[in-house]
C-alpha cells in the first residue's frame, strides 16, 4: 500500500516537473522570438542597448538552463554578435569577447573550461585558413582577427550545448534503467494513447485529402514524390528496420519496378494498372534473387553484397543498350490511366497523387499487419539474435528471404509509379545515393516503427524542397542532422514502441 | 529415489560417438551419451571441457565431424538429428537455453514466449495480411498460451517489459519459459544457475522437478553448482578435454577418482 502511494506521488511530481520543462521551453522559444523581432529603440547609446538585451536574454537562458552564469555569458555574446553585424564594428564584438573571457576564467565548472578548451582549440585549427589571407595582387598578408574571434565563439557556444545535451542524454539514461515506469515520449504517446492518436489521424486525412485543392501543382507533386519515397522506405523498413538487415543496394529493386512499367509499356503497350502488381512481383522475385547469395552474410558483409548488387543492376541498365536503352533512358512513359478518360495535367496530378495516397494507405496496412504477425515476429527475433532465433524454430532461409522479398515488394510498385509520374527514366535516377537517401529515411525516421519512417520520408523528401534557398548548404546540414541524430536520438524522430497486451486480472 | 533403470529402455536422446573438431583441436572425442524419459541429466566437467559444444552439436548450432544424434519422441517415431536445421531439431522436440543469456533483448517478455510458439503455429504471408478466422483464433491463442507459460513461470508481471530490463534470474527464467514454449519432450539447460543466489538456485531446483513432473520431459544440464547438481540429477555425465571420464549416479560419481583428479590435479608427492 505504501509502495503504491509512493509510486503515485512520484508519478505526480514527475508530471509537475515535466510541465514546468515545457513551459520554461515554450518560453523561451517565444522569448528568443520577441527579442528577434522586436528592436527597441534606447536612449543612451549602444551602451545601454547593449546592457539591457544582455538582461533580457540572460533571464531568458536562465530560464531554460537554469544557470546564472551560462545565462550572463550566452546573453552577451549573443548581443555582441547581434551589434556587430548591425553596425560593423569590431569593437563591440572584442569587448563582448573580453567580458566573456573574464566571465568564463573566473567560472571553475569544468563543464565550461572543456568549452573553453574547445573553442581555443578549434581558433588554433582553423587559424591558417580563416584568418591568415595572401593578398597576391597588393602582395600583402592580411590578418583577419574578428574572423578568429567568430570562430571561438561559435565553438565554445557549440561545444556547450553538444555537452549539455549529453549530459541530459545520459541523465535520461539513468533515469530509465532506475526503473523510469513511462519511459514513453511525446510522439510516443501520441501514437499508443488512442485518444491522442485518432484526432492526429482525423487531422493528417483531412489534411492530406484537402491538400491538392489547397496547394499549387509543384507542392502537389512533391508530395507525390514524397509519397513514393514512404512507400519505398515502409518497404526498407521491413529489411532493415523489423529483419535487422542492412541492405545498401535498395534502390536496384525500385529500378526492377520503374523499368519493368517502362519497357512492357514500350515493347508490348502493357497498361499502368497491369503493371503496378507485375513490378511488385518482380520486386519479390528479385529480393528472393539477392536473398539467396547473402543468407549466410550478416552486417558488414551484407552491406558490402547488397551495396555491389545495386551497382549491378544499374550498370546492367547503363550498359545493356539493346534492353534498356542506355543512359539515353525511356522517355515518353505514359501516365496511368482511368478508364480512358483524358485529364487535364492539373487533373493528372491530382490523380497521381490520390493513387499514391492509397497506395500508401495500402502500404502501411499491409506492413503492419506483417509486423503484427507470427511472421513479423519472427523477423524481429532474427533482428535480435540470429542463433538464439533458430534454436527457438524458426526457419532462418525463409524469415530472411521472405524479409527481402516483401521489402523488394515495395520498391517494385514504387517505382512502377515512379516511371509513371516522371514519364521519363534513365539510370542516373537509381544510383547508390539513392539507396542511402532511402536508408537515412528509415533510420532517421525510427527503425521500425511505421509512424516513424512515414515521417522520415516525408521529412526527408520534403524539407530540402522547402528549402529551395539553402540548397547550398544541403549536404552540409544532411550530415550534422545524421551526426546528431545518431548521438542524441538513435532511435530515430519516433522511436518503435513494442505492443502492449493487456490481460484480465 | 533414482529413476535410470525405469526409463532407460527408451532413451528420448542418444548420442554415440559423437566428434567435433574445430581445426587440428578435437572439442570432442567419440563421446556417447543417453538421456532416458523424465530423467535429469547432468553434465559437467571442468571450463572447456567441451559441455556446450556438445549442445551445439546435439542442437545442430554446429555440424558434428562425426557420430549421431537420434531424438525418440515418447509417443512417436525416432529422427536421426544429423543434418538438420537448428529449427527442425526444435520442432522435432528438443530445446535449449544459453549459457550467455540470448533473449531476444528489445522485445517484450510475452513476445519473447511468443517467439517461442512460431514453429507450433502456421500463419504464412498470405494469413498475416488477410487475418481469416483461423489466423485471428491462432493469434489469439498463442497471445493466451504464452501469457499461461509466462504464469508458470511467475513471470506474469513482467509481460510487457524488454526482456532487456529484466532483473537477472528473471532473465534466466524466461529463457526457459521461452524455450519451454515450443512444447519440448527434451530440453538442454546451460548453466541455468550461473551468476544466482542460493534462494535463486533453490527455486531453479525445485522448477526443474516441476517441469518433469509435471510436463513429463526430460532434462540435460550443464552446471557447475555442485551442490545442485547432486540434489537434482538421476545421472551424471564429467566430460574433460572432449572425453567421458566418468558416468553415474551422484554418489558413484563424486566418488570416482578420475573426477577428482579432473577436478581437483593430481596428488603430487613433494
Amino acid at each position: 500500500m505504501r509502495a503504491m502511494n509512493k509510486n503515485t506521488e512520484k508519478n505526480m511530481v514527475s508530471a509537475q516537473i515535466s510541465t514546468q520543462i515545457w513551459l520554461r521551453r515554450a518560453a523561451v522559444v517565444l522569448a528568443a522570438a520577441l527579442l528577434l523581432y522586436l528592436r527597441i529603440p534606447i536612449e543612451g547609446g549602444w551602451f545601454y542597448y547593449y546592457l539591457i538585451k544582455t538582461v533580457i536574454l540572460a533571464l531568458i537562458v536562465v530560464c531554460a538552463f537554469s544557470d546564472v552564469a551560462s545565462a550572463i555569458f550566452f546573453g552577451s555574446v549573443f548581443v555582441g554578435l547581434y551589434r556587430y553585424l548591425e553596425s560593423g564594428d569590431l569593437l563591440i564584438l572584442i569587448w563582448t569577447v573580453a567580458i566573456y573571457g573574464l566571465l568564463v576564467l573566473s567560472m571553475a565548472a569544468a563543464e565550461r573550461i572543456q568549452s573553453l578548451k574547445a573553442s581555443i582549440w578549434f581558433m588554433f585549427l582553423t587559424f591558417p585558413i580563416m584568418v591568415i589571407q595572401v593578398n597576391t595582387t597588393q602582395r600583402t598578408v592580411e590578418w583577419r582577427w574578428d574572423r578568429m574571434m567568430m570562430i571561438g565563439v561559435a565553438f565554445y557556444f557549440l561545444s556547450y550545448v553538444w555537452r549539455y545535451l549529453i549530459q541530459r542524454k545520459e541523465a535520461g539514461i539513468k533515469k530509465a534503467e532506475t526503473g523510469g515506469e513511462d519511459a514513453l515520449t511525446l510522439s510516443q504517446k501520441l501514437i499508443t494513447n488512442p485518444k491522442f492518436s485518432r484526432p492526429a489521424v482525423a487531422l493528417a486525412a483531412v489534411f492530406f485529402i484537402a491538400y491538392p485543392f489547397i496547394f499549387s501543382l509543384y507542392q502537389v507533386d512533391i508530395m507525390t514524390t514524397a509519397l513514393i519515397y514512404v512507400v519505398v522506405a515502409l518497404g526498407l523498413n521491413i529489411v532493415v528496420g523489423l529483419a535487422g538487415l542492412l541492405d545498401l543496394g535498395y534502390v536496384a529493386f525500385f529500378a526492377v519496378g520503374a523499368y519493368a512499367y517502362a519497357l512492357l509499356n514500350h515493347h508490348f503497350g502493357i497498361s499502368f494498372w497491369i503493371c503496378l502488381p507485375v513490378g511488385g512481383a518482380l520486386g519479390f522475385l528479385f529480393g528472393i534473387l539477392l536473398g539467396f547469395p547473402v543468407l549466410r552474410l550478416r552486417g558488414d558483409y551484407l552491406a558490402i553484397v547488397t551495396l555491389g548488387f545495386g551497382e549491378i543492376i544499374r550498370l546492367i541498365l547503363e550498359n545493356w543498350n539493346e534492353f534498356s536503352f542506355g543512359p539515353s533512358g525511356i522517355a515518353n512513359i505514359p501516365r496511368p490511366g482511368f478508364f480512358g478518360i483524358h485529364f487535364s495535367l492539373q487533373q493528372n496530378h491530382t490523380y497521381i497523387y490520390f493513387l499514391m495516397i492509397l497506395l500508401a494507405l495500402f502500404t502501411i496496412f499491409v506492413v503492419r499487419r506483417l509486423q503484427d504477425s507470427r511472421i513479423g515476429r519472427a523477423w524481429m527475433a532474427l533482428r535480435e539474435d540470429e542463433i538464439a532465433c533458430q534454436a527457438m524454430g524458426i526457419n532462418k532461409v525463409r524469415t530472411k528471404l521472405s524479409a527481402f522479398a516483401l521489402g523488394a515488394t515495395w520498391a517494385g510498385m514504387g517505382g512502377v509509379v515512379f516511371a509513371a509520374k516522371t514519364t521519363f527514366i534513365n539510370p542516373a535516377s537509381f544510383t547508390i545515393w539513392e539507396s542511402v537517401i532511402i536508408l537515412c529515411c528509415v533510420v532517421l525516421g525510427g527503425m521500425g516503427s511505421i509512424v516513424g519512417v512515414i515521417s522520415g520520408a516525408l521529412a526527408l523528401k520534403l524539407l530540402p524542397e522547402y528549402f529551395r534557398a539553402f540548397s547550398e548548404y544541403r549536404m552540409l546540414t544532411f550530415g550534422a542532422v545524421l551526426v546528431l541524430m545518431m548521438v542524441f536520438r538513435p532511435g530515430g524522430i519516433i522511436t518503435d514502441v513494442r505492443k502492449v497486451y493487456r490481460f484480465g486480472k | 529415489m533414482k529413476r535410470n533403470d525405469i526409463h532407460m529402455t527408451q532413451p528420448a536422446l542418444t548420442v554415440s560417438k559423437l566428434t567435433m573438431d574445430f581445426g587440428g583441436l578435437r572439442a570432442l572425442d567419440s563421446l556417447d551419451l543417453t538421456v532416458g524419459k523424465q530423467e535429469i541429466v547432468a553434465l559437467i566437467g571442468p571450463n572447456g571441457a567441451g559441455k556446450t559444444t556438445l549442445f551445439n552439436c546435439i542442437t545442430s548450432i554446429y555440424t558434428p565431424t562425426g557420430g549421431t544424434v537420434d531424438l525418440t519422441n515418447p509417443k512417436g517415431p525416432t529422427h536421426r538429428l544429423n543434418g538438420l536445421k537448428p529449427d527442425q531439431v526444435t520442432a522435432r522436440g528438443m530445446a535449449r537455453t544459453f549459457q550467455n543469456i540470448r533473449l531476444f533483448q528489445n522485445m517484450t517478455v510475452l513476445e519473447n514466449v511468443m517467439i517461442g510458439r512460431h514453429c507450433r503455429l502456421k500463419t504464412g504471408i498470405p494469413g498475416a495480411v488477410f487475418r481469416p478466422p483461423n489466423t485471428r483464433r491462432e493469434e489469439k491463442a498463442v497471445i493466451a498460451d504464452s501469457y499461461e507459460i509466462l504464469k508458470k513461470f511467475s513471470l506474469e508481471r513482467f509481460v510487457n517489459e524488454f526482456a532487456k530490463n529484466l532483473p537477472y534470474g528473471a532473465q534466466r527464467r524466461l529463457e526457459i519459459a521461452r524455450a519451454m514454449a515450443t512444447e519440448p519432450f527434451l530440453l538442454l539447460l546451460d548453466e541455468p544457475a550461473a551468476g544466482m543466489n542460493a534462494q535463486e538456485t533453490n527455486e531453479l531446483d525445485e522448477l526443474i522437478v516441476r517441469l518433469r513432473d509435471q510436463d513429463h520431459i526430460s532434462i540435460l544440464l550443464i552446471e557447475h553448482d555442485m551442490k545442485l547438481v547432486m540434489s537434482l540429477s538421476d545421472r551424471i555425465y564429467v566430460v574433460d578435454y572432449g572425453r567421458k571420464i566418468a558416468e553415474g549416479t551422484p554418489d558413484e560419481v563424486s566418488k570416482n577418482p578420475a573426477v577428482i583428479k579432473a577436478y581437483l590435479g593430481e596428488d603430487v608427492d613433494a
